[in-house]
């Protein structure tokens, strides 16, 4: 018995030591990213390339990666943000400011997408995808036209709605479909919108992340909200569902932005400048866009993918669109009062 | 009467096992299934496994499970047998209040486990998530090695190692010849146990660690994506794993039992 | 110099110091300081907030729930394999704890699939033609889940109790005219309380703490104490530890208060539960 022990420990350790013994000296960037959210054979392509590895992670929402980058011992060295967190995190002063030099690809990405207002001049941050927040809703369930907020309060659907399980997305709904800003720093404005939220609740099949793609693709659900990106995987003609239909609401809705940051606490930032370089090459950035469906700032990519992108509304909004659209800020210590609101909602029970 | 007594039993028992076992059947046999849905059959196929062992996430995750395991158990089979031999010849009040503290982890629910292990690291500022994971593995091992050795300590005679000691032993060599064989038994079950705690951990490690993941986070992360059948070939292999375990060592309980009834009979046919 | 033999625990007691009791520490001093130094305010909005106490009885309440059914699914399985030969007892009683030793967030997602609107629980009724039910994200799955993970908890100390019972008893009872019912309640119920009481401990504990169940079986929809602790931290990050660290303390609170409970009882038994292990 003991023998057998012994031989089992032993030919474990070894096992342990043969596994950690490959990484030796190779430089490893810890990446942070959403799931789903970067075609993962390309990882593999940069480390056959450059020689870096990568240790890649994934979490479900921009309130989650707030608070991994908010701490002291960060350890992240790239992760990928939206607009209102890059706000905030410049505002906290916990970015690294990027050398362009080391990002000659940056040239192919639209001027549309640069100096934006949460970071002017683009000193931390380099456009990675964008899109709208919108409905997607299944043709064979819903014979209502789909052209505002209201129809997922329509309890014709009781039961078949889907929602995000994170505050600002499922808020901002609400807001939207009350009239009101999606910044709105009225209380009221936000009581209002929690009622609303209350009130749908019963309808709701349930708040859900990136799990809402996979319900909706195999016909669990008749109208969900989604970002654009993942309307376009869900209604991909090979893997996705063709009965299924994006729209967004005539009264617009949420643009966003999510772009490639450097916390400043990172001690690899050449490295991590050479990933963001490798993902604005037009061949890489196409191929990464035609993965994971969502739309890229990146105008050579863009024309790479072709008309039929270019001409997808659902892909390529026209501006007139945009024009009717609102951007997420931060909103520093006020965002409590939508915390508190929101964990209201969702601790509600009949 | 009797029969269907007995039938209503054999039902009973076979129908709650049909409720633990369904669910895992279900996710070995779609497992095998050609497409991606889990509720219609498309044809048999092993591109699931073939896809699993090419997904380097899930490899490296595996590795992070397995190796953690392994030395979180052993570091914590060390530190805890000393410590049980230690708290053993401890005057009563001193060990009341080691063995208090040490119970701690195992009645605490592991979410406030898990996040005490957060805040501590912030608060020491130790970074890497696998340092990370391995020093809250180790810690909440430890207890369950000396919880398992302790009783073996008390069933062995202290006199033994002070006999070795007067005998011109010095402590390390009395406690390798004389003490730790006494209590193999218990530092066997002790390393077992927390090897197992360690493979299946999911909590604690999910609030103690940054950017490194073990199978529990990884498939908490994939399941809140929706379902992949990779992780039913997953599934598969880890439940033949445990069987093959299990049946490894009950077959040798049973035999040693046996060996044991066959030396008592012969033993009373002596008599 | 003769080494004392307590000198070999020194180690352990500085890793104890550093990583078991400093935690518990920190715990405790987040939920009672302020920027200005000692409060209770921390406590009380955790206490008070209507929120956090509509959640804190519903996870009581679930996992009561929870509880009650583990034992009335439990007792029975541990009673008939007490009864059975010793040998297929034992073969028996290791198919019970096979499940738990499967990874406890792969059980709860194979019940994820199985419950899908597409999964084959629907897949059979529709061939059966009836209607498809919405399983997944309702209260019944949360607790099924539940139920499910934490059964063989339920059993085995049980089990471990009954196993020891003196089997001579039952008979003398018998012999003296007792009906197997009134047998079972006066000869075997009272035996087993030991293990019960621990069953209880090990199912309703964990039950309270759950929170990646409700996640992955309720949809968000059912948020348990554990989720709005897990949200705390995970979501809202470190301005949330101070009242993160009250709610965790409330429900360490909980959880020693249920565990003297059940100690108490043990003791009114007169004898030690069968453990787990």
């Amino acid at each position: 018995m003991k023998k057998i022990v012994f031989i089992l420990v032993l030919s474990m350790i070894v096992c342990c030591f043969a596994g950690c013994g490959g990484s030796s000296d190779a430089v490893t960037l810890n990446v942070l990213n959403w799931g789903d959210y970067i075609d993962e054979e390309l990882l593999s392509e940069f480390t056959q390339e450059t020689g870096i590895r990568i240790n890649y992670t994934t979490l479900a929402n921009n309130e989650e990666m707030l608070v991994k980058l908010q701490q002291e011992d960060c350890i992240y060295d790239l992760c990928f943000p939206s607009d209102y967190i890059i706000e905030k995190l410049v505002s906290m002063d916990l970015l690294y400011e990027i050398n362009k030099d080391n990002i000659p690809n940056l040239q192919y990405i639209d001027k549309r997408f640069l100096d934006l207002s949460f970071d002017p001049g683009n000193k931390y941050s380099v456009p990675y995808m964008w899109g709208t927040v919108g409905i997607l809703y299944n043709t064979t369930m819903v014979d209502d036209p789909v052209d505002s907020w209201d129809i997922l309060w329509n309890e014709k659907y009781a039961g078949q709605i889907l929602m995000y399980n994170s505050i600002r997305d499922s808020m901002g709904v609400a807001l939207m479909k009350l009239g009101y800003s999606l910044n709105t720093r009225d209380e009221a404005h936000i009581l209002a919108a929690e009622e609303a939220l209350i009130d749908q609740k019963p309808i709701v099949q349930a708040y859900l992340g990136d799990d809402i793609k996979d319900r909706m693709i195999g016909g669990g659900g008749a109208l969900a909200i989604v970002y654009s990106g993942d309307a376009m995987w869900c209604m991909d003609e090979i893997e996705g569902n063709p009965d299924l239909a994006y729209a967004v609401p005539e009264s617009g809705t949420n643009l966003w932005f999510d772009n490639i940051i450097i916390p400043k606490s990172s001690t690899k930032t050449a490295e991590a400048e050479a990933f963001i370089n490798f993902l604005c090459d037009p061949q890489v950035a196409a191929r990464n866009a035609e993965y994971i469906g969502y739309s890229t700032p990146n105008a050579a990519a863009l024309e790479i993918l072709g008309a039929d992108y270019i001409e997808n509304e659902t892909y390529n909004p026209p501006q007139e669109l945009l024009d009717k659209c609102e951007i997420f800020h931060d909103l520093g210590d006020f965002i409590n009062v939508y915390n508190d609101s929101w964990m209201r909602v969702i601790s509600y029970a009949e | 009467m009797k029969k269907f007594r007995s039938f209503f039993r054999g039902t009973y028992l076979g129908l709650m096992l049909i409720f633990l076992y369904a669910p895992i059947l279900v996710l070995m046999v779609f497992s095998f299934n050609g497409s991606k849905s889990m509720g219609r059959w498309t044809g048999f196929s092993f591109r699931w496994y073939e896809a699993l062992f090419h997904d380097t996430t899930i490899m490296d995750a595996l590795m992070v499970t397995l190796s953690v395991a392994v030395i979180s158990a052993l570091v914590a089979t060390i530190i805890g047998t000393f410590a049980a031999i230690g708290i053993h010849s401890m005057k009563k009040n001193p060990r009341g209040v080691v063995e208090n503290i040490s119970r701690l982890p195992m009645v605490n629910p592991d979410l406030v486990t898990g996040i005490s292990f957060m805040m501590l690291f912030a608060a020491l500022g130790i970074k890497g998530g696998y340092t990370r994971m391995l020093i809250a593995h180790i810690t909440f091992n430890i207890p369950y090695v000396i919880f398992s050795v302790m009783p073996k300590l008390r069933q062995s005679s202290n006199l033994l190692y002070e006999a070795a000691l007067d005998l011109g032993c010095t402590p390390m060599t009395a406690l390798r010849k004389v003490v730790i064989p006494d209590i193999m038994p218990g530092i066997i079950s002790g390393f077992v146990l927390a090897f197992t705690l360690s493979l299946d951990d999911f909590v604690v490690s999910w609030f103690a660690t940054d950017g490194i993941q073990n199978l529990s986070i990884y498939i908490y992360g994939i399941a809140r994506r929706g379902i992949s059948p990779k992780i039913n070939a997953l599934c598969t292999l880890m439940f033949i794993a445990v069987v093959t375990l299990l049946a490894f060592v009950n077959i040798r309980s049973i035999k040693e039992e046996r060996e044991q009834e066959q030396a008592q009979k012969r033993l009373s046919h002596r008599a | 110099m003769k080494l004392k033999r307590q000198a070999f625990s020194y180690p352990y007691i500085v890793w104890m110091l550093i990583f078991i009791l400093a935690p518990m520490l920190l715990i405790v001093y987040f939920a009672f300081s302020s920027e200005t130094g000692l409060t209770f305010d921390n406590i009380i909005t955790a206490l008070t907030n209507e929120m956090y106490m509509q959640v804190l009885t519903r996870s009581v309440w679930i996992a009561l729930k929870a509880t009650v059914l583990c034992l009335l699914l439990g007792y029975p399985i541990a009673y008939i394999l007490s009864t059975m030969k010793k040998r297929t007892a034992a073969i028996l009683y290791v198919l019970f704890i096979v499940p738990m030793w499967m990874n406890f967030l792969l059980r709860t997602y194979a019940w994820q699939v199985l419950l899908d609107s597409n999964g084959i629980i629907n897949s059979i009724l529709t061939f059966l033609g009836l209607p498809a039910q919405q399983f997944l994200y309702t209260e019944g799955a949360v607790m099924l889940g539940t139920v499910y993970n934490f059964l063989p908890f339920m059993v085995l100390p049980i089990y471990s109790v009954l196993v020891k019972l003196d089997r001579s008893l039952v008979e003398a009872a018998a012999d003296l005219g007792a009906n197997p019912v009134l047998c079972f309640i006066k000869v075997v119920l009272p035996q087993s309380v030991p293990g019960i009481i621990s069953g209880i401990t090990m199912v309703f504990i964990p039950a309270i703490t759950t929170f990646a169940i409700s996640r992955l079986l309720g949809g968000g929809k059912f948020l348990l104490y554990g989720d709005l602790i897990e949200n705390q931290f995970i979501t809202l990050g470190q301005s949330a530890w101070p009242v993160g660290s009250a709610l965790s303390f409330i429900l360490l609170v909980l959880v020693l208060i249920s565990m003297a409970i059940m100690r108490r009882a043990e003791h009114d038994a007169g004898e030690e539960g069968g453990m787990l292990w």
